[in-house]
C-alpha cells in the first residue's frame, strides 16, 4: 500500500434534523481503489460532496497527504489534487466534448493546444472519444468517458466514482475497471462509490460501509461474501424475493403493433416499429440504457404524449391508439410512471388527494364536492396494506421518503385492481428494503391474473423480476425472449449494438 | 439612386436600438437569464439620457447616463432573481412596468424639448465611396459602436474563456455549480451587460432617432428586441441579420404611408409587431421547440448548501 492520500476524521454534516453524516473516519491510500458502500441515504454522496468542496462539514477534519486542509470549493479541492465523476453526469448537453473539459480547468479554453494534450491522455488510458461532437448526441458511456478524461487532465492524486456503473452495459463497465486498474498502478487513490456488491468485489482491495450516516464496517470486501456485505448495509438480512407459483397465461391484454412515434424536442428519440405483446399474468420486462426512447414509450403505452406515426396499441382487445390515458384506465389499466413527485402525484398534496389523480377516471369521488371519506380510506387503505411509513396520518407527499412513496404510488394503482399494470422505472432511487418488497408485488400481482410490464434500467431488477425481457436501443425494440434464453452478456449486447437482423429472425 | 443611401441610413438608424437592446439581452439569455424588462430598461434609459443631455447640455453624456440608468434598473432585477430566487418572468415583467412608470417621472419636465443633432463622424476615406459612403461609413458614434458590440459579443462569447464560462452557466447552472463555477456572480455581469446595453439602446432613441422625449417612446422596441434574441436562436448574426429586417421594415412602412398605397397607416404602424409575432409562430410551429435556447433559460437557481 503507497502513501496515505486522504484521512477523514470525524466529519459529521446535518440537514436540519437529519444527521446525514455522523462522525465518519476513512483514510485512503495511494493505489488504493477503495469502495464507499452503502442504501440510498447513507451519507455516500454527503461525504463525497464534502471531499470535492460543495459541501461544508460542521465538524471534523480533513487531511491530504498528512496536512490538514479546509476545502471551501470544488476549485480548491481540485487544487489539492481531487477530481470527482459525479453520478448525474455534470456535463453541457449542448456543448462539444472538448468544450466540456476546458470548462473546470483554469484559464483554458477549447483551442488546439487543449485538444492536443487531451488526445494525448486519452490514448494513454485508452479513451476512444469524439472530440467535436456535442454531448447530447453521445451514449451513456460515452458520456462518462468524457468526465473521466475531464477529471483526468487534472492530474488527480485522488479521483472520486459516484455510481460510475450504473448507466453502463457489462461491457462498458469493464472499460471502465481496466482505465481505473491503470490508474491505481500510477499512484492514484480511487474512491468508488457502488451498492453493486459483486463489482466492488471484483475492484476494490477495501471497502467503508455507511448506514445511517455512519460508518459500520470496514473490511476487505475480497474477502468477506456478497451477502455479508449487504447484510452490513443493510442492517439485517435483504429479503429475497418469492417466486410466483406457476400459472398459466391468459389472454394479450396489451399489443403494440408496428408502433412507430415521432420524437419531442431537441433531444428526443423517434420510436421506429415497435412490436409488443403482454399477456395476462405474465411480467414483460424492457431492459436498457436510459434515453434510448424508453420514456418515449412509456407515454405512448399510457396515452400521455408522443406522435402516433403509424401502428396501433391495443389493451383489452381495444384500439386505443388514439385515446387518452383516461379511456386506458377505464380499459382495465394502471400506469406508474417514472418521476414520484410531479407527475405520479402532486408533491404539496396530501396522499389522500393524491388518490384523485389516478381514480377519477374509474370510480366515483363525489358529484360536487370532493367525498373526502372515500379517499382518506383509499389512502389508508394503501398505506397500511403496502406498508407505507409515513410521518403523520395524511402527509404530503412530499414528505415521504422515495422509497414509501413509490410503495404509496405502485399500492395507488394496484388498489384499483388492474388488469394491465405498466411501470417505469420501478425501483430508482429506493432503498433495497422497498425495492424488494414493491417487486414482490408487482409478482404478485401478475399471479393473480394481471399482465406486468416494467421498463427498467437496472439489469438485476430486469433479471430477477420478468418472464420474458425486450431491450430497448435506439427506439428499437428487440423481441421479448424468456428471461430463461438470455444470458447477462447477451442482454448487454442487445443494450448497445440492438437487435441485427438475423437473430431477430431466429 | 440620390434616395438610396439616405433611406439605409435611416434603416440603420432604426435598426441600432433594436440591435443593442438585443444584443444586451443575448447575453443575458446565453448566461440561462430571461430578462422581460428590456422595455423598462430602455425607457428608463431614453428618459434618463435625455434628461441628463438637458441638463448638462451634452449629449455623449446624455447617452452614457442612459445607459447607466438601464444597468441600474437590471441590477434590481439582478437583486431580485439571484438572491431571491424570484420567479424571472414575473419580475421581468414587473420591471418593465416599473420602468415605464419611472421613465415618466424622470422624464417630466422635459417633455417637448428638443435636443440638436450629435454631428455624424465620417470615416476618411471610406465614406467618400458612393452610395455605401453616405449610407454605411457615414453615421453617429453610437452606430459605430454598435457595430464594434456586435464583434465584442461575438468574438467575447465564442473565443473567450469568461464567455464559454458564461454559456456553461446558461446551459445547466446545476452541471456549472458541481464544478464550481460562481453561477450567481456570472449570471449578474450578464445582467448588467444586458441592462447597460437596453439603456443604451434607450438613450439612442431619445437623442438619436427622435431627439425629443416623450412618455412611452421605447413603444415596444424592447419586446421586438426580445423576439429578435429568439429568432436568432443563438446565432449572433442572424441577430444582426433580424435587427436590420426589422430596421427595413419600419422604413418601410413609413414610406409606404407617405406614398399613399391605399392602406390605413395604422395598418402599416402595425407592420414591425406583427412580423414580430409572424417570426414567433413560424420559430415555434417549425418543431424547433427549445432549439437555441440556453439548457438553464429562466429558471431560479438555489444551490443546496
Amino acid at each position: 500500500m503507497g502513501p496515505e492520500r486522504i484521512r477523514l476524521s470525524g466529519i459529521t454534516k446535518a440537514f436540519g434534523a437529519l444527521k446525514a453524516n455522523d462522525h465518519v473516519d476513512l483514510t485512503l491510500h495511494a493505489g488504493e481503489i477503495h469502495a464507499l458502500l452503502g442504501e440510498n441515504g447513507a451519507g455516500k454522496s454527503t461525504l463525497m460532496k464534502i471531499l470535492y468542496g460543495l459541501l461544508r462539514p460542521d465538524s471534523g477534519e480533513i487531511r491530504i497527504n498528512g496536512q490538514r486542509v479546509s476545502l471551501p470549493s470544488p476549485q480548491a479541492a481540485r487544487a489539492q489534487g481531487i477530481g470527482m465523476v459525479f453520478q448525474h453526469f455534470s456535463l453541457f448537453e449542448d456543448f462539444t466534448a472538448l468544450e466540456n473539459i476546458a470548462i473546470p480547468l483554469e484559464g483554458r479554453i477549447a483551442d488546439a493546444a487543449l485538444r492536443a494534450q487531451v488526445e494525448a491522455k486519452a490514448r494513454h488510458f485508452g479513451l476512444a472519444i469524439d472530440l467535436d461532437r456535442p454531448v447530447h448526441t453521445l451514449s451513456a458511456g460515452e458520456r462518462q468517458r468524457i468526465e473521466i478524461l475531464r477529471a483526468l487532465m487534472q492530474e488527480p492524486q485522488v479521483l472520486i466514482l459516484d455510481e460510475p456503473t450504473s448507466v453502463l452495459t457489462p461491457d462498458e463497465a469493464e472499460a471502465l475497471f481496466a482505465t481505473l486498474d491503470t490508474l491505481a498502478e500510477e499512484g492514484a487513490g480511487i474512491l468508488f462509490i457502488s451498492h453493486k456488491l459483486e463489482e466492488v468485489r471484483r475492484l476494490c482491495s477495501r471497502a467503508t460501509i455507511l448506514r445511517g450516516g455512519k460508518v459500520v464496517a470496514e473490511t476487505d470486501p475480497r474477502a468477506v461474501s456478497a451477502a455479508e456485505l449487504a447484510a452490513l448495509m443493510v442492517g439485517e438480512g435483504v429479503l429475497d424475493l418469492r417466486p410466483a407459483a406457476a400459472h398459466a397465461l391468459g389472454e394479450p391484454l396489451l399489443h403494440l403493433d408496428g408502433l412507430s412515434v415521432a420524437p419531442e424536442g431537441v433531444h428526443g428519440v423517434a420510436l421506429q416499429d415497435i412490436h409488443l405483446t403482454v399477456q395476462a399474468g405474465e411480467v414483460v420486462a424492457i431492459a436498457g440504457v436510459a434515453g434510448n426512447g424508453q420514456s418515449e414509450l412509456y407515454a405512448a403505452i399510457s396515452g400521455e404524449g408522443g406522435r402516433v406515426t403509424a401502428g396501433r396499441v391495443t389493451m383489452a382487445g381495444q384500439d386505443v391508439t388514439r385515446r387518452d390515458i383516461n379511456a386506458r384506465r377505464a380499459l382495465g389499466a394502471a400506469f406508474v410512471p417514472e418521476a414520484r413527485l410531479g407527475q405520479a402525484t402532486l408533491p404539496q398534496g396530501p396522499l389522500s388527494e393524491n388518490v384523485i389523480l389516478s381514480w377519477h377516471a374509474t370510480e366515483s369521488l363525489g358529484r360536487w364536492l370532493l367525498d373526502k371519506v372515500r379517499i382518506g380510506e383509499v389512502a389508508r387503505t394503501v398505506i397500511s396494506r403496502f406498508d407505507v411509513r409515513t410521518p403523520s396520518a395524511d402527509p404530503q407527499a412530499a414528505q415521504l421518503s422515495g422509497g414509501n412513496l413509490q410503495k404509496y404510488v405502485v399500492g395507488r394503482e394496484i388498489e384499483r385492481q388492474p388488469r394491465l399494470m405498466v411501470v417505469d422505472q420501478p425501483s430508482w432511487g429506493v432503498d433495497a428494503r422497498a425495492a424488494t418488497h414493491i417487486r414482490q408485488t408487482l409478482l404478485d400481482l401478475a399471479a393473480k391474473g394481471a399482465a406486468v410490464l416494467v421498463i427498467s434500467q437496472d439489469l438485476d431488477e430486469v433479471m430477477v423480476m420478468a418472464d420474458r425481457i425486450a431491450v430497448m436501443h435506439g427506439g428499437n425494440l428487440s423481441a421479448a425472449r424468456p428471461v430463461s434464453a438470455l444470458s447477462r452478456a447477451e442482454i448487454g449486447l442487445l443494450m448497445t449494438q440492438g437487435e441485427s437482423p438475423a437473430r431477430g429472425a431466429a | 439612386m440620390e434616395m438610396l443611401p439616405f433611406i439605409l441610413a435611416t434603416v440603420f438608424t432604426a435598426a441600432t436600438p433594436l440591435l443593442i437592446a438585443a444584443l444586451g439581452e443575448h447575453v443575458t439569455e446565453r448566461a440561462g437569464v430571461l430578462n422581460l424588462g428590456v422595455e423598462g430598461m430602455m425607457i428608463v434609459g431614453a428618459a434618463t439620457g435625455f434628461a441628463a443631455a438637458v441638463l448638462t447640455d451634452s449629449s455623449v453624456f446624455g447617452i452614457l447616463a442612459g445607459a447607466l440608468a438601464g444597468m441600474a434598473l437590471s441590477a434590481v432585477f439582478a437583486l431580485m432573481v439571484l438572491v431571491f430566487a424570484t420567479n424571472q418572468v414575473a419580475t421581468g415583467l414587473a420591471l418593465t412596468i416599473m420602468g415605464l412608470g419611472l421613465a415618466g417621472l424622470i422624464g417630466q419636465g422635459f417633455v417637448g424639448q428638443p435636443r440638436a443633432a450629435i454631428p455624424p463622424v465620417k470615416i476618411p476615406l471610406l465614406s467618400e465611396i458612393p452610395v455605401l459612403g453616405k449610407a454605411i461609413f457615414t453615421g453617429d458614434f453610437v452606430f459605430f459602436l454598435s457595430l464594434a458590440l456586435i464583434a465584442f459579443v461575438a468574438w467575447g462569447l465564442n473565443r473567450t474563456r469568461f464567455g464559454l464560462l458564461l454559456r456553461a452557466v446558461g446551459e445547466s447552472h446545476g452541471s456549472a455549480h458541481a464544478l464550481g463555477l460562481p453561477v450567481k456572480r456570472i449570471r449578474l455581469v450578464a445582467i448588467l451587460f444586458g441592462g447597460l446595453l437596453a439603456g443604451l439602446a434607450g438613450a439612442y432613441l431619445s437623442l438619436i432617432y427622435t431627439r425629443f422625449w416623450s412618455p412611452g417612446m421605447s413603444a415596444g422596441r424592447g419586446w421586438i428586441a426580445l423576439a429578435l434574441v429568439v429568432f436568432a436562436g443563438g446565432h449572433v448574426w442572424r441577430l444582426v441579420l433580424g435587427a436590420y429586417l426589422f430596421g427595413g421594415i419600419t422604413v418601410a412602412q413609413l414610406h409606404a404611408q407617405a406614398g399613399a398605397i391605399g392602406l390605413p397607416s395604422q395598418f402599416l404602424s402595425a407592420l414591425p409587431y406583427l412580423m414580430t409575432i409572424a417570426a414567433l409562430l413560424f420559430l415555434s410551429i417549425s418543431g424547433r421547440k427549445g432549439a437555441g435556447a440556453a439548457g438553464s433559460l429562466g429558471q431560479p437557481f438555489v444551490p443546496e448548501r
